[in-house]
């Protein structure tokens, strides 16, 4: 099976390519790469994608499948197919599931599940049994099973005690310990303390809850020499204890999340469960950091921190409802229609955020377009106008803030696993 | 006197002409209570269904009397606990009352934000009897009505709110509504009984209470929640009397002529002393009387509205 991808403009930053060319698939792999490359036969799939940008594949590192435990809001499969329209051919999965992913053989599951889907998915493991930050969960066993990376993601390592072991343990495998900063005794809030928590009289979960945390761990990695990322960094402070981290040669980075870089909490104006998440949104100096950490490199990565939840549970008194947003299916649109188009970043630079550095943070190999190469590709199409439509998400819950907002820069398809997948985001 | 606003949500969005209306109509029904027969058929064949997801007595019986006062039919749907120990869903509720034909709903709620979300799941008018620590318009209507009555005008007055203002719904409805009407309030308590970004609502913080009392031609003094987490907030009752409570010692040190309101319960002792609870300057009871005419004015201006917009 040959495919024939037209007209494309491909841009690999690992190999520091920014050319036009066809892209001629065989087989799963690239056959060859060339202006104008003609076929003959009928059996070639050939797609004309004029004014399309063809990448390495995306990865999103953050995303909640909730198998097993909660497979009415989203199944590893429901979650790799709304990847896939999302314009991901990779994404890391987060172990706080039920039961927690702290034993091999959910890790084995997740992968299981996802081969028959056109997306890889590398689950991170859970740090400490249940979560709980008491007992080292078998860092090493789930390492081999096929973790990645190591979290108690939802909330941050109980202790600096037991921090300090998973960094210890998990720096043998050179896995790096990702932090959902928040420091437990401050937790609990439903908003961003600020001028909006007094005024919407919304229970607030202080900024600082988070930067402790973020000082905390990134004092620790210094100490133990460790990797540690910043998931779903979100205060303007945060931004700068990983900015002078880094500059210290401390091995730390940092993700950030699209409603982050976007929203502010006076969108919490109408009591919308669909703008209630942790960490909540903040204010627009937090927002203008996040562009800011972004610009200058401090901050890595863009991922979705995507968290299905049902409809029943999110219709909900505000106080009362979960917390999490989708983000598979709007991820790429928003960092094309308010980075590239803001001028934020480039499209090299969007590549380096969602391809390159992502995958380094977990370690695991970078996708290059090159003949003779595994076709691992996203196509979007930086210049389409659409207007976002959560009824049409392949994911099985319905939670975005974004629905009926007007984007511009869309997936148009993924190509992986010997697959091409067409988006239907934008449809 | 047509209100601009179509429910009552909050008093952070209501303008000054709607508070004037609400005040000004109550002073007629405040005569209705005078009278041997306090009642008016202004609300005849109106519904009203008084819905609380929290316990209340005395905002409850207040609405329900001002209800019965306007010949509204009226009924009360109380709900212990949150709707997810209940096992339906507060929009499932909410739907069933409005199955039976209902054309008001009075809400109180835990939640901050219920009244606002309620307006969007039902048809009908909203009013808010106080949403979890965010505001209590009805409250703070009936003490700028009592302040008015007794010293005759709102526009610059000096208003102190005393007390725990973190976990209060009444002052946060008593800083938008005074300010619409042009007083100057200030806050006055332990730091951390008072919210960390209050004074960007231009409200002066004081955490000396003499301060407050010399500097202010009324004090507002809110009960002390003395349930857990506003009690981690501050040492002691015994500590809190000490420092904030109003005494007569404290009155009589400072020599000032001060108007004290207190929306009840009152924890005798603690924020106020007995005598000071019953004494001269306080308008305690009053505003309890106040209370059902400013509801029956807000019922009534509300039940009575034409037109849709806001």
């Amino acid at each position: 099976m040959q495919t024939l991808l037209k007209n494309l403009r491909i841009i690999d930053t690992t190999l520091n390519i920014d050319q036009k060319a066809d892209i001629l698939i065989d087989n799963g792999l690239i056959e060859k790469i060339g202006t104008d490359i003609e076929v003959n036969d009928w059996n070639v799939d050939i797609h004309d994608l004029s004014g399309c940008i063809a990448a390495p594949g995306f990865i999103d590192i953050h995303v909640h499948l909730r198998e097993p435990g909660r497979e009415d809001e989203e199944t590893v499969v429901s979650g790799c197919m709304g990847a896939a329209a999302g314009g991901f051919t990779a994404i890391a999965s987060m172990p706080n599931t039920d039961p927690a992913a702290d034993a091999a053989e959910i890790i084995e599951s997740i992968i299981t599940k996802s081969e028959k889907t056109p997306v890889d998915v590398y689950p991170i493991g859970a740090a400490t049994i249940e979560r709980k930050g008491e007992v080292l969960a078998p860092i090493g066993e789930l390492v081999e099973a096929g973790a990645v990376a190591f979290s108690d993601d939802g909330v941050a390592i109980k202790t600096a005690g037991i921090l300090r072991r998973v960094m210890e343990y998990a720096s043998m495998y050179n896995a790096p310990v990702i932090e959902h900063c928040e420091d437990e005794s401050m937790a609990g809030g439903s908003m961003n303390e600020g001028f909006n928590s007094t005024r919407f009289g919304l229970t607030a979960i202080p900024p600082i809850a988070e930067e402790l945390t973020v000082a905390r761990d990134i004092m620790m990695a210094e100490y133990t020499g460790a990797k540690v990322h910043i998931a779903h960094i979100s205060t303007a402070k945060a931004v700068q204890l990983v900015r002078e981290g880094k500059a210290k040669g401390i091995k730390v980075t940092a993700e950030v999340t699209p409603h982050h870089f976007t929203l502010t909490d006076d969108s919490l104006a109408d009591y919308d469960t669909n703008f209630k998440m942790n960490p909540p949104l903040r204010t627009k100096d937090d927002v203008a950091a996040m562009i800011e950490g972004l610009r200058d490199g401090t901050i890595d990565c863009i991922a979705s921190d995507h968290a299905p939840h049902s409809i029943e549970e999110k219709e909900m008194e505000f106080e009362y409802a979960p917390n999490g947003i989708l983000g598979l299916e709007t991820t790429l649109g928003l960092t094309l229609n308010n980075l590239y188009h803001q001028g934020v970043l480039s499209i090299p630079q969007i590549v380096e955020k969602l391809v390159v550095n992502p995958r380094n943070i977990l370690g695991i190999p970078v996708p290059v377009i090159r003949e003779g190469e595994k076709a691992n590709l996203t196509i979007f199409d930086p210049e389409k106008e659409y207007k976002v439509r959560v009824a049409g998400f392949k994911s099985k819950s319905r939670n975005s803030p974004f629905d009926g907002h007007t984007l511009k820069g869309a997936p148009v398809a993924i190509f992986n696993k010997g697959k091409l997948v067409l988006s239907q985001v934008s449809g | 006197m047509q209100l601009k606003t179509k429910h009552l949500l909050g008093l952070e969005n209501v303008s000054s002409s709607d508070i004037q209306s609400i005040l000004d109509t109550a002073v007629s029904f405040k005569q209705v209570l005078e009278r041997p027969i306090k009642k008016v058929p202004t609300l005849q064949g109106k519904t009203v269904v008084n819905l609380f997801y929290e316990n209340s007595t005395r905002t409850r019986i207040s609405f329900e009397l001002a209800e019965k006062r306007l010949s509204a039919d009226s009924v009360n749907f109380s709900v212990s606990g949150s709707s997810v120990s209940k096992g339906e869903t507060f929009k499932d509720t909410v739907r069933n009352i409005e199955a039976m034909k209902v054309d008001m709903i009075v809400v109180r709620h835990g939640s901050a934000g219920v009244p606002q979300y309620l307006t969007k799941i039902s048809d009908s008018v909203v009013i808010n009897a106080g949403d979890g620590i965010h505001e209590h318009p009805t409250q703070a209507l009936l003490d700028m009505y009592s302040i008015r009555e007794k010293l005759g005008k709102l526009e610059g007055l000096k208003v102190c709110i005393v007390g725990d203002i973190a976990h209060s719904r009444v002052a946060l409805s008593n800083i938008f509504g005074l300010q619409a009407m042009g007083a100057e309030v200030s806050v006055c308590g332990p730091a951390t009984l008072i919210p960390r970004n209050i004074g960007d609502l231009g409200v002066k913080v004081i955490h000396n209470i003499d301060e407050a009392i010399q500097e202010n031609d009324v004090l507002n003094i809110l009960r002390i929640q003395l349930e857990r987490k506003a009690r981690a907030a501050f040492p002691s009752t015994r500590e809190y009397h000490k420092y904030y409570g109003i005494t007569k010692e404290r009155m009589e040190k400072n020599k000032k002529d001060v108007l004290l309101l207190h929306p009840g319960p009152i924890n005798r002792g603690v924020e106020i002393s007995s005598e000071m609870a019953d004494g001269e300057h306080q308008i305690i009871l009053e505003q309890v009387t106040n209370g059902v005419a400013v509801r029956m004015a807000i019922l009534y201006l509300l039940g009575t509205r034409q037109g849709e917009d806001n």
